[in-house]
């Protein structure tokens, strides 16, 4: 029997409650006991002390660009990114080459994750296929081969009939239809968020509207097909505020947000990185602001990184051309913790978000440090100040706003299956 | 205080501005005599780096810096290899091999002549980037206005047409702002950025409204792709309602001079007349371009030298 003790960190279960410090003990990769005093002969010790003890954190939004894009991240990369940034479970977009909207395709990214990656992957399935917004995707096959949710991410469905039957249609298998909401005809050449930024860049803007719309638009056809409804990367007070009423009125909605729509203004855009272009765009403070207190009052079940990895030869061109997206995995924790410091946030409400509330929203059995659940776990050290060099991370691209910069707060040791993968002194050990 | 490049107005005070618009003067001297040459950057290279082509402005530029002595090298992207696939970095390393002076850069997209700069060693000097900035208009039209008007401060300046394509409109919005002016925009909504109150002007959807009692009215081009019905329904409704001529130019004050950055789309934003006459001063600001020009070319290429020889 393997075993693994945790001793003196602050353990923080938001399934249970429980913020305490307190020893956790894993026996054959699943939860033993969580207390002081518990029996631990034998184990392998990891010393905590000063540290959280959480579950592992769960991202229902990235992009592991594999198969077909491998230059700029692979299942293997990613995977190592996502738990050197405390995740231990990643579901990842349908945007790949082929698109997976087939459940071979569904099969090879299941294939690839269980043999070379450390952390586990979910594929989320296209809701169309080639994720053309026209013909729906067999989505029954495609649950049975693993896919855990159905998303044309980017490739916003427009019509508004196909995505009636989108909802109904996923309905019926019981699976979530997570959307980026963002009207393409309002959003047009836009790549910075309309507004002051907008103006002085001399970008073409791209209108809170053009969120608002659509997300208003999802919720009133979720409310008419009773579907399950994830909305992705929420980045508008607007927004914000149509869920929190759909919620109020009883549709089913869930909603995730990401650190970068959580931390940055557009006003990080005004130096033209193209690091800090995203889809949608980095908004106004009050839209940060209004994000920040959805997602602490739990309007926003979750934080999702949007991890989308590109090649410096893609960023490195004209802002109009480089494709929008930032990596996610290994900084979420550092910038997320920004709102624990600034008293927005329970640093236990702050795991929820990262773990079991993302869990929930895909009704997968983690995110939980309770007896008997799977022992996946993150150690994190709220208060270690590091130098991100993405060159020195694990991902293939290097597209961070954060580059070069010093963050507080980093993921140490990171188990899944109760087996340590991660140690930040040791670098990712498996698989 | 002037930086190592010239990429915007947005980044001057306006000491800088004076200090340029004084500096033109003593080149505009330069301008009047019979050898239009003086040895100020002789042996310095200056190079023409223009991504969209630009007849009027590269020729301005390299006429300054022919009457200043440089080597001025005109690097379209028209005649080399440049493409998507190179990076905008490659490009810059390569010209940076080359040992420039100064790089005068014309882009389409905004913030190009900003990544370039933070690659290169040599100071960049902005020509216009997309609907950003195009600083030297700016400072010509400065240049122009207290020519005519003997000062800035003070002055109603309503600046008309398609603020939100204008990297034109933007630079004058700084320049006459932070030289104590009162700027007015005007266009139709379409045309007209959300934020553009945020600039420190007032936005009008009327022309009447807009150039009521003003001192200076700037008119601006209108790419004629924007005339085809996405931003406004044709040609003859946008000449009509916006188009600059005797009659409307009653409601500015008396003495108002009419500007215009250039090529005229005439019986579209300005009428022929008008646009050929007193008082416009469209002639007047093509000159004095190439004064202005001199005096950034002197104060950035000439930097290493600045004291030891003057410009006159
Ligand atoms: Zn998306």
């Amino acid at each position: 029997m393997s075993r693994v003790w945790i001793a003196g960190g602050r353990v923080l279960d938001p399934a249970s409650g429980i913020d305490r410090v307190a020893d956790v003990v894993i026996e054959d990769g699943r939860i033993g006991a969580v207390g002081s005093g518990v029996e631990v002969s034998g184990a392998e010790k990891v010393d905590a002390t000063g540290c959280w003890v959480t579950p592992g954190f769960v991202d229902l939004h990235a992009h592991l660009r594999e198969p077909g894009q491998e230059y700029k991240e692979d299942i293997a990369s990613g995977g190592r990114s996502a738990v050197a940034g405390g995740f231990t479970l990643v579901c990842c977009m349908a945007n790949t080459q082929p698109v997976n909207d087939d459940p071979a395709v569904t099969d090879y990214i299941l294939d690839r994750a269980r043999n070379d990656s450390p952390a586990r992957v979910l594929p989320i399935a296209a809701a169309t296929k080639g994720l053309e917004g026209k013909i729906m995707t067999e989505m029954a096959a495609l649950q049975r081969a693993g896919a855990v949710a159905f998303s044309d991410d980017g490739h916003t469905i427009m019509d508004g009939a196909v995505m009636r039957r989108v909802l109904e249609y996923a309905r019926m298998i019981g699976a979530p239809v997570s959307v980026h909401a963002e009207d393409r005809h309002l959003v047009g050449q836009g790549v910075v968020n309309e507004g002051p930024a907008s103006t002085r860049l001399g970008l073409p803007g791209n209108p809170a509207a053009a969120e608002t719309v659509l997300v208003a638009r999802d919720l009133l056809l979720a409310e008419l097909t009773g579907a399950h409804l994830h909305v992705g990367h929420v980045s508008t007070a607007g927004a914000v505020d149509l869920i929190r009423a759909a919620r109020e009125r009883g549709v089913h909605v869930t909603a995730e947000v990401t650190p970068h729509h959580l931390a940055l203004t557009e006003d990080a855009t005004l130096g033209y990185d193209t690091n800090t272009k995203m889809a949608p765009p980095l908004r106004s403070k009050a839209d940060v602001e209004a994000c920040r207190r959805a997602l602490a009052e739990g309007v926003i079940d979750a934080i999702a990184t949007d991890h989308a990895p590109h090649a410096p030869h893609e960023k490195d061109v004209e802002f109009t051309a480089a494709p929008p997206g930032v990596l996610g995995f290994e900084t979420a924790y550092a910038v997320v913790m920004d709102l624990v410091r600034a008293g927005e946030i329970s640093p236990i409400e702050l795991v929820a978000r990262l773990s079991t509330g993302p869990a929930r929203v895909f009704r997968q059995p983690y995110g939980s440090l309770a007896k008997g659940a799977v022992a996946d776990v993150a150690i994190l050290d709220p208060d270690r100040e590091w130098l991100y060099d993405p060159l020195k991370g694990y991902s293939k691209s290097h597209n961070s706003p954060w580059a070069g910069g010093t963050l507080r707060g980093r993921p140490v040791v990171t188990l899944v299956g109760g087996r340590i993968v991660y140690d930040v002194e040791r670098g990712v050990v498996a698989p | 205080m002037i930086g190592r490049d010239l990429l915007g107005i947005e980044d001057f005070d306006r000491a800088d501005l004076e200090r340029i618009l004084e500096t033109a003067a003593h080149m505009q001297e330069v301008g009047l005599r019979e050898v239009k040459r003086v040895p100020t950057l002789r042996g310095r290279t200056i190079i023409n780096l223009f991504f969209e082509s630009s007849t009027r402005t590269r020729t301005s530029f390299e006429i300054a810096g022919k009457r200043l002595s440089a080597d001025v090298i005109n690097f379209s992207a028209e005649s080399s290899s440049l493409s998507k696939s190179e990076s905008i970095l490659d490009t810059a390393r390569t010209l940076d091999a080359m040992a420039p002076d100064a790089v005068i850069v014309r882009h389409k997209v905004a913030g190009v002549p900003k990544r370039i700069a933070d690659a290169l060693d040599a100071p960049v000097i902005n020509a216009g980037d997309g609907a950003h900035e195009h600083p030297t208009q700016a400072l010509l039209d400065l240049f122009t206005v207290l020519q005519e008007k003997g000062r800035i401060d003070g002055l109603t300046v309503a600046i008309v047409g398609d603020i939100t394509h204008s990297r034109v409109a933007r630079s004058n919005i700084y320049g006459f702002t932070k030289l104590g002016a009162d700027v007015r925009v005007a266009g139709p909504p379409t045309l007209l950025p959300p934020a553009v109150e945020s600039l420190g002007v007032k936005a009008f959807t009327s022309l009447r409204e807009a150039i009521e009692g003003a001192d200076v009215v700037m008119a601006l081009r209108i790419q004629s792709e924007r005339l085809q019905g996405a931003y406004v329904p044709s040609v003859r409704e946008y000449s009509a309602m916006w188009g600059l001529d005797r009659a409307k130019l009653r409601y500015a004050r008396e003495d108002a001079i009419v500007m215009h950055p250039g090529p005229i789309n005439r019986g579209v934003e300005i009428a022929h007349d008008l646009a050929d006459r007193r008082p416009s001063v469209i002639l007047e600001q093509v000159r004095n371009g190439v004064a202005v020009r001199m005096a950034v070319l002197y104060l950035l290429a000439g930097r290493a030298q600045a004291g030891q020889e003057g410009a006159r």
